[in-house]
């Protein structure tokens, strides 16, 4: 039923990024992002790992819309990139949610600004804040909940938005370590049952082996995509799977791989 | 995380600010550990409750130093250092402010007297207009200003600018435009009550986190959704910020504008009460003019906690 590494040469590209650069001007000019070229075919989980300030947020930035490549292409099923728009979803790492709104409110933001009949979309908004977990806190405040379940609330508010690409930034970085397991479970699980197209930002290498069928390698300064990394691990998948050997091989290669670039 | 059932509401303190300088925010942050701390089951002290009461605060406290002021006040005049007609016992006050809130209107040489509740409605309806003319101005600008970079490089120098003339300076101008008229001091009050709230507005609508407008972005939001839906809320707590400094200059101004360009009104009184040697009558529309000023304070902080029920409810 699930083919992890699905052939990535018949299906369509979701995404393609090519010969991006960008650079900051100002007094001390930077060269965040040099020559990347990326192809994401639809369906599938890429997570772009890098250290903090090699530019991985940027490029999440440019893909999103919020900023603006200084040259190069980015195009999202073949239609290129200007401004943000709800076919790219994106989950911050800040979570990001109106905090004068309750859960249910931010949750159903998108569907509100579109001005969609409330018919269209309630059993759907109900039915992702089930997914992830919150039912029973649709009139809670944002300040009233945990980190990780602010964050469960930026996924199904992502999710409603019925993306075309999934964009993440980080979004399990600031959790403990135990709630940003439980995290990594639901997304597991979440994208195995919607096999949404997936750009996930991360510096955690077992993060991004555990969730990704690729792993691209980000160097930074300036940022480039230094190696890619299928990860060719059955799906379904869960956490236990960080004490596998195959998942140790697929660390140790990252890990070298780095070290060769620093 | 606590829910907000089992905690306390926490007197939420308010970033002090100077009508001209610079917001500092974040201090609005209640105390959040202190919420949770009370352990359950044990009972509070009564001014322990009381304080957490933000409207009125810890009473027994609060009136202990009011107290011993009236007592020295009343002493000094026992002692007859000051003679009575420059300064008037609390007593003779009282009995001042009676005759003039409740006497005979228009009968014997008492001139004041029963006119008290006209005069402070004179007062209040012209702080009221002006306040309103502040805030239907002032707000929309302050967030356009705060919002937009062209507005605030056109707008914001210019209100830079004539901010530093205080609103005293004004009264000749406003005398020789508008004539011993109310409009003169409903102008001098929304121009003086005007200044904080743009400031504050402006401020509170420049300081929106780029995250929030991010994601409003990417769920697809007009320019205009997302100056009503996450723009203005997000500057509320600073727009309210504005609107209580701006209510407290609406009072000065009002004072000043009828002690010189109205013949009615708390500000009138009270020179004209001067000039007459009624000193009673003098500290009474003093007191009058604090308690309306808090009054309004308190009415406005009213509704202030419920536009903004979801600060103090996360703050838990």
């Amino acid at each position: 039923m699930l083919e992890p590494a699905r052939s990535e040469s018949l299906s369509r590209d979701a995404l393609r990024l090519s010969g991006v650069d960008k650079l900051y001007d100002g007094r001390h000019a930077v060269q965040a992002l040099s020559g990347i070229d990326l192809r994401v075919p639809e369906g599938q989980f890429a997570a772009i790992l890098g250290p903090s300030g090699c530019g991985k947020s940027t490029l999440l930035n440019i893909v999103a819309g919020f900023e603006h490549a200084t040259r190069g292409e980015v195009e999202v099923f073949g239609e290129p990139v200007h401004a943000p728009a709800p076919d790219r979803a994106v989950v911050f790492q800040e979570p990001a949610l109106f905090p004068w709104l309750t859960v249910w409110k931010n949750v159903v933001f998108s569907a509100e600004l579109r001005g969609m009949p409330k018919s269209s979309y309630v059993d759907l908004a109900r039915e992702y804040i089930a997914t992830v977990g919150l039912s029973g806190f649709e009139r809670h405040l944002p300040d009233q909940l945990s980190g990780g379940m602010k964050q469960r609330v930026g996924i199904a508010r992502a999710l409603l938005m019925e993306p075309r690409v999934l964009l993440m930034d980080e979004p399990f970085g600031a959790l403990d370590a135990q709630t940003r397991l439980q995290m990594q479970e639901l997304l597991l699980s979440v994208w195995e049952e919607q096999l949404k197209t997936i750009i996930f930002i991360t510096h955690d290498i077992d993060e991004a082996i555990l969730l990704a069928d690729i792993v691209y390698v980000m160097s930074a300064r300036p940022g480039r995509l230094s190696f890619r990394l299928p990860i060719d691990l059955p799906r379904p998948r869960a956490v236990d799977l960080v004490t596998d050997e195959a998942f140790n091989a697929l660390r140790r290669q990252i890990f070298s791989e780095i070290r060769g670039h620093d | 995380m606590a829910g907000s059932g089992e905690t306390a509401v926490v007197p939420i303190t308010k970033p002090a600010i100077a009508a001209g300088g610079a917001v500092s925010r974040g201090a609005v942050a209640p105390d959040e550990a202190g919420a949770g701390q009370v352990p359950r089951g044990v009972s509070m002290s009564g001014a322990e409750r009381l304080s957490r009461n933000r409207f009125w605060p810890a009473v027994p406290q609060a009136v202990v130093v009011p107290l011993c002021l009236l007592l020295l006040w009343q002493f000094v005049g026992a002692l007859d250092v000051i003679p009575a007609g420059v300064l008037p016992p609390p007593t003779r006050v009282v009995e001042g402010w009676w005759t003039w809130a409740f006497g005979n209107v228009g009968l014997g040489l008492n001139s004041y007297s029963g006119t008290w509740f006209g005069n402070l409605l004179f007062s209040s309806q012209r702080v009221l207009e002006g306040y309103a003319l502040a805030i239907a101005l002032a707000v929309p600008l302050g967030v356009m200003i705060g919002w937009n970079r062209l507005v605030a490089r056109m707008v914001d120098p210019t209100i830079q600018g004539l901010r530093p003339v205080p609103i005293t300076a004004w009264l000749p101008f406003s005398i020789a435009i508008f004539g011993i008229r109310d409009f003169g001091a409903v102008f001098l009050i929304a121009l003086g009550a005007f200044y904080p709230i743009v400031v504050n507005s402006a401020h509170g609508a420049r300081d929106v986190n780029r995250n929030l407008i991010r994601a409003a972005r990417m769920m697809g939001a007009t320019p205009r959704q997302l100056l009503f839906r996450v723009v203005f809320p997000s500057a509320l707590p600073a727009i309210f910020t504005g609107l209580r400094l701006g209510l407290g200059v609406s009072w000065t101004a009002v004072i000043v504008s009828e002690m010189v360009a109205v013949k009615s009104g708390l500000g009138y009184v009270l020179w004209d009460a001067y000039y007459v040697g009624r000193m009673d009558i003098v500290m009474a529309d003093m007191v009058s003019i604090g308690m309306m000023g808090f009054l309004t304070d308190r009415i406005l902080l009213l509704i202030e906690s419920r536009a903004l029920a979801w600060k103090q409810r996360s703050g838990s």
